[in-house]
């Protein structure tokens, strides 16, 4: 088991005839099962089509409805990434991952409302990861994203992060120490997103194949707090935690649009302080996120 | 993006938010010039920097003549202003704003704000205006009224009068107050903006409400879509070195320790700087390379970290994944060849063609540090500046 996907699911590439849709397509076809993973591309300009034996479809409807593809991933440029979540949506797939950097927030604020308006309505829901991610993989399985596949091991350790490399870093640090991945999960560095720590925190715990988690922060916005006060009263596994940012200056936007100190209770030090209380295995040097994991399995 | 108040002012307007009247100027003369052509008997002149607390700094000043005008305009243009956002080293005065008096009765707060939580536009507004909201919300939060807006629906009108019957606003002033809030908040979406802050509102013995001052911050993710707003950047306001970082795709904040550091991601680039804090020293700047890193971007990224003085030695610290390590490295050496790098360099390479990288720094024969693990490179570069 693992979360959100397997060798299983069936992956609609949205962007697929755009440079990085092209370059990361190929890279996740040829990782594990990618080549029976990855059965569609969407460009309506371009349907009927086909790229890597894989073929394109006119939209993410059409699409879905001829593969039974339940998953879309995004590479469609910032100007239109909302509009392709929002197909992704509509659609009725089980989950959107939106890799691109750089989306608009009112653009981001308009989709996640209308996707609220259509679960409230009684619509099906579709999950969204991202934007701005590496996107997620389960390891031996599936890749959908632009995480580099060979860091990663087979095995029992949840990750999640909003940074990529940040990601990576703590994958490669298991895997160093012999201790797979169960599913490692980025969920992005924009201030308005879909899934946030607290949802992916609830989904390691419910997967009888994750023993423990490393959950990564960065200063900016009340999520990491909000994922470790949940994870005191109900979580059933150790967590390491890491938080990024401490010597970061208030008022001064780190790179990710959603790293950015705005009160005082966004900060580094404030969050490791409310996490350390929730229970988690706090660290400030990010070396050693995986040796404590290990220390406490 | 930040601007200046008076372009604040000049959105505001045209989103139909009653500002004073008020001439924008860079010398002493046209400051007079413009309080003439305002005409009557009190004026206000105001520094324009992008920082807030400009007031307790010196940086605005109520002229009761025109004399008066012309010396406080004098005293102003070109001082190093000094406020709790400039940092202690200030910002050079280069341009005014000259505004007609006004009849302040109350001076109200209001803001519009993109709130993460709940995925809304929240809309703050306070009796306690004109003064340092951080300090209200702080101390006295319920004097904060917020309501929260979904942007599919728009601020209702119910909304907008709890907001101005919440913040206390003078009773015969409600009706304007209203349209001022909801045309703020039309203002706030259209020009793509991530903060607008009016504060002080005020209204006058006549009733009627104004906008004393306006501070915008705009989503730099928009920016293609907002020419306007693109055009009100004003390049002095900001820091020489961010821009030139800029231009090569570089995200670069410079800070105040003495270690540079160059990375891959945003995120690791914070737990870089953190580590080097954690080992006894201060990170001299943040900078993150993004995903493509080229040799030419590496070059500029050194040229950029090495301008700054108190650099005393580099950390380069780099996860390859779709950026292959052997890339990264040839970019290393190139740099520190086409710079003269004088100070220690530490190198610290995970990943993709990890050891080919290692090789070609080997190779390089330059004194290159390598290192495994962050914090070991962390240590090697903070004994290595001791």
């Amino acid at each position: 088991m693992s979360i959100l996907i397997n060798k299983n699911t069936k992956i609609i590439t949205q962007g697929i005839t755009g440079k990085t849709g092209q370059f990361h397509t190929e890279k996740c076809q040829e990782y594990a099962n990618g080549k029976e993973c990855f059965v569609a591309g969407v460009n309506p300009k371009k349907a009927g089509e086909s790229i890597f034996n894989i073929p394109i479809y006119a939209s993410v409807k059409e699409a879905a409805a001829e593969t039974g593809a339940t998953v879309s991933v995004i590479y469609v440029p910032p100007a239109g990434a909302a509009a392709a979540i929002w197909e992704a949506v509509e659609a009725d797939l089980d989950l959107a991952i939106c890799i691109t950097e750089g989306i608009p927030v009112r653009d981001m604020l308009m989709v996640r409302n209308k996707m609220k308006e259509k679960e409230a309505k009684g619509g099906k829901k579709t999950l969204l990861l991202g934007p701005n991610c590496p996107g997620l993989i389960t390891p031996d399985e599936v890749k959908i994203g632009i995480m580099p596949g060979h860091i990663h091991r087979k095995g029992r350790i949840g990750v999640v992060s909003r940074s990529g490399t940040l990601t990576y870093e703590a994958v490669g640090q298991l895997t160093e120490l012999g201790l797979g991945q169960s599913s490692a999960v980025g969920i992005g560095g924009d201030p308005i997103n879909g899934l946030k720590h607290i949802d992916v925190m609830k989904m390691f715990n419910d997967d009888p194949d994750t023993d423990a988690v490393i959950m990564i922060g960065e200063i900016g916005g009340p999520d990491e707090a909000e994922a470790a006060q949940w994870c005191k009263a109900n979580m059933k596994k150790p967590i390491v935690g890491f938080i990024a940012g401490v010597t970061a200056p208030a008022g001064k936007r780190m790179g990710h649009a959603g790293a950015l100190i705005s009160g005082g209770a966004d900060t580094a030090d404030a969050k490791l302080a409310i996490m350390e209380e929730c229970g988690f295995k706090v660290t400030r040097n990010p070396s050693e996120m995986a040796k404590l994991l290990k220390a406490m399995l | 993006m930040k601007i200046h108040e008076y372009q604040g002012k000049q959105i505001l307007k045209k989103f139909g938010v009653t500002v004073p009247r008020g001439i924008h100027c860079t010398t002493v003369e046209d400051a007079v010039k413009a309080a003439e052509t305002l005409g009557g008997k009190v004026w206000v002149v105001k520094a324009q920097i992008h920082a807030g607390g400009r007031g307790k700094g010196g940086g605005v000043k109520v002229a009761t003549s025109l004399e008066k005008v012309r010396e406080y305009a004098g005293q102003i243009l070109g001082m190093q202003l000094i406020t709790h956002q400039t940092g202690p080293e200030g910002q050079k005065v280069r341009n005014l704003l000259i505004e007609e008096g006004a009849d302040i009765k109350h001076e109200y707060y209001v803001a519009a704000l993109t709130d993460r939580a709940t995925q809304s536009v929240a809309m703050m507004a306070s009796y306690e205006g004109g003064m340092d909201i951080e300090e209200v919300a702080h101390k006295t939060p319920e004097k904060i009224i917020k309501v929260f807006i979904n942007p599919l629906v728009g601020l209702t009108d119910e909304q907008a009068l709890t907001l101005a019957k919440g913040m206390g606003m003078n009773e015969a002033s409600i009706p304007q107050c209203v349209e001022t809030l909801k045309n703020l908040y039309t203002c706030y979406m259209e020009t793509d903006a991530s903060l607008a802050e009016i504060n002080p509102l005020i209204h006058e013995g006549d009733g009627t409400v104004k906008a004393l001052d306006a501070k915008f911050n705009f989503d730099s993710n928009a920016l293609y879509r907002q020419p306007e707003i693109v055009a009100m950047r004003d390049l002095d306001e900001e820091d020489a070195d961010e821009i030139e970082a800029s231009k090569f795709d570089l995200a670069y904040i410079s800070l105040d320790g003495n270690i540079g550091c160059l990375v891959n991601g945003a995120g690791l680039a914070m737990a870089t700087m953190d580590t080097i804090k954690l080992f006894g020293a201060e990170p001299a700047n943040f900078l993150d390379v993004g995903g493509g890193a080229t040799t030419e971007k590496v070059t500029e990224a050194f040229k950029i970290m090495l301008k700054n003085p108190k650099v005393k030695g580099i950390l380069v610290n780099i996860f390859g994944g779709i950026m292959r390590c052997d890339t990264i490295a040839t970019g290393v050496v190139a740099a520190a060849k086409e710079t003269h790098l004088s100070v220690p360099l530490v190198v610290r390479m995970k990943g993709t063609n990890e050891d080919l990288g290692k090789q070609i720094l080997k190779d390089s024969g330059l004194p290159i540090i390598s290192a495994d693990s962050m914090a070991e490179a962390a240590t090697k570069i903070v004994e290595a500046v001791k």
